[in-house]
């Protein structure tokens, strides 16, 4: 199963106008089990494209098919949203409960499940983003850190047990160690639980690192769509649209200018190491 | 949602924008007057030839007009109908044994009718050409003389800028928080009134948690800029009274007198 994104276009209305379109024909499919890194400048519309991933902005044009339910339809909404989780940016800003074991259900209550199914996803969650269930389910969430806060608002849509994890920015504002705590997370759902990660970032050596697709959006169209390696060799495209490449990748077109032959397609560390491991830095 | 907007004013550059922010307050006020003056529906022409040449002179679309309007159209259609059904009169139109609608229930339903949308109306000709920032400016000048008594004029003026400049912010945090909890499956859509109002928990407690927040950052900015309230502040855009103003306010003042002379000679 998979995600459709089929010609779609959405504008944002105004006093009753159409604005200039925010989206335009995006047409591509996000296979399960993928790790989907999106990038492009401010204003591309990457966040109005997540939002129609689980259909809290209405298909205008197109459609977005997600394991056959088409968000066309409202009646399919509330099933779509068990399915694909959303994490927003600054996702701590929508803890409300007193406790973080009440916030953290929140979303499987809003499911229906029965209370041991719902303790027995909550307790998961909580241990999944790193938070002992017995030390912090009774504390509020307004007294946690920054870190804690930002997990455990995690840890509230983990608990839905989501197929498809959607996330905006996730790592805004957090210090590298809780940078690298939210990846590894990332990368243990998709390779434990099979889920399907999204995720927008403005770390172009994260979505290097960790991503199987990259999506560049650029005004609100499909600009580069492939695998990382692929898309990061277009080093002098991606800066003529305000992007930029990974480090190690600068690094590579900096070596070549001075002559070296180092493929355009590393763009990660280890893809460094492994080029250079095998005896090519002498070619 | 995000359609609302509070301080509808409508830019632009005619006569009427121009006023002193005060001059516009007193001129309201003043319209107000002369609409309550009034006590015959024939009479209400005059407050609205005043309405209809601060219409023309500020050149904004009557659809504004209307759209303020839209809000209370209800409690029009309300008070209307009460006022058929609770006035007596003498010439009866209509009897039905149990109620008569008679003419004079009608004239009163149309004259209060009319004077609420005039009422409306005026007030809003103020908000549609005065920024919200020259309009809390001229309410802060206006009360300044009651400082004497340590009513904190600045304090309240500062208090209503904050607020309409955070109206906007706060919607789209609103938005925000929203759409994150329909993401967490919750429903604002269905159910009885006591489950929905039990749904804007979600939402409203992260909301105040970030108005405490902003209004603590912006607290902290504002002290880091050396605010320290109204004593000795300039100002960048000085209220000036200009001839203008004074004409307008005569105007205005001929219109109450005119009315006044006619209500006493009839």
């Amino acid at each position: 199963m998979s995600i459709v994104i089929n010609h779609l276009s959405f504008a944002y209305t105004q006093g009753g106008k159409k604005l200039e379109p925010t989206l335009k024909d995006l047409c591509f499919t996000i296979e399960e089990g993928a790790f989907l890194g999106i990038i492009g400048h401010t204003g591309s519309g990457k966040s109005t494209f997540v939002k129609h991933l689980n259909g809290l902005l209405p298909c205008e044009k197109g459609t977005v098919i997600v394991d056959g339910h088409d968000l066309s339809e409202k009646t399919e909404r509330k099933t779509v949203r068990a399915l694909v989780g959303m994490v927003f940016q600054y996702p701590e800003y929508q803890l409300f409960a007193e406790t973080v074991y009440e916030d953290v259900s929140f979303g499987p209550k809003n499911m229906k499940l029965d209370t041991q199914e719902i303790d027995k996803r909550v307790k998961q969650a909580m241990e999944l983003v790193g938070l002992n269930p017995d030390v912090f389910s009774e504390r509020s969430p307004f007294d946690l850190s920054g870190g804690e806060r930002r997990r455990t608002a995690i840890a509230g849509v983990l608990a839905m047990q989501p197929k498809y994890l959607v996330l905006d920015e996730p790592m805004a504002g957090l210090d590298p160690l809780g940078r690298r705590e939210i990846l590894a997370l990332l990368e243990k759902l998709r390779k434990e639980s099979g889920c399907t990660i999204i995720m927008i970032s403005h770390s172009m050596d994260d979505i290097a690192n960790h991503a199987t697709k990259v999506l560049v959006l650029e005004q609100g169209s499909v600009f580069l769509y492939d695998t990382p390696n692929l898309v990061f060799s277009h080093a002098e495209e991606l800066e003529k649209i305000g992007l930029s490449v990974p480090s190690v990748t600068k690094i590579c077109i900096e070596m070549n200018r001075r002559g070296a032959k180092i493929p355009a397609s590393i763009c990660t560390e280890q893809a460094f190491l492994d080029w250079f491991r095998e005896g090519n830095a002498h070619a | 949602m995000r359609d609302i907007t509070l301080g509808q004013y409508v830019a632009g550059d005619s006569v009427i924008h121009k006023l002193d922010p005060r001059t516009k307050i007193a001129m309201m006020i003043l319209y107000i007057v002369m609409t309550f003056l009034v006590r015959q529906i024939w009479f209400m022409t005059i407050p609205l030839a005043y309405l209809i040449i601060e219409l023309l002179l500020s050149r904004i679309s009557l659809r504004y007009i209307f759209i303020s309007l839209k809000p209370i159209r209800f409690l029009l259609i309300l008070m209307f109908i009460l006022n058929l059904f609770f006035t007596s009169g003498e010439h009866v139109w209509l009897d039905l044994g149990f109620w008569k609608l008679t003419g004079e229930a009608f004239l009163q339903s149309c004259f209060l009718s009319v004077r609420i949308v005039l009422l409306v109306a005026g007030a809003s000709m103020l908000t549609l050409t005065t920024s919200p920032i020259a309009l809390t400016d001229g309410i802060e000048k206006l009360l300044a003389p009651l400082k004497v008594i340590h009513f904190p004029a600045h304090e309240l003026a500062m208090m209503m800028t904050i607020a309409l400049r955070f109206v906007p912010t706060l919607m789209d945090e609103s938005e925000k928080i929203r759409n994150a909890q329909m993401s967490r499956g919750a429903d604002f859509e269905s159910g009885n009134i006591v489950k929905r109002v039990k749904s804007m928990i979600p939402i409203l407690i992260p909301l105040f948690v970030s108005s405490f927040r902003k209004a603590d950052e912006l607290a902290t900015a504002m002290e880091s800029r050396c605010y320290h309230g109204g004593d000795g502040r300039t100002r960048m855009h000085q209220l000036r009274f200009r001839k203008e103003d004074l004409f307008a306010i005569l105007i205005t003042l001929l219109f109450i007198a005119a009315l006044v002379a006619i209500l006493i000679w009839f």
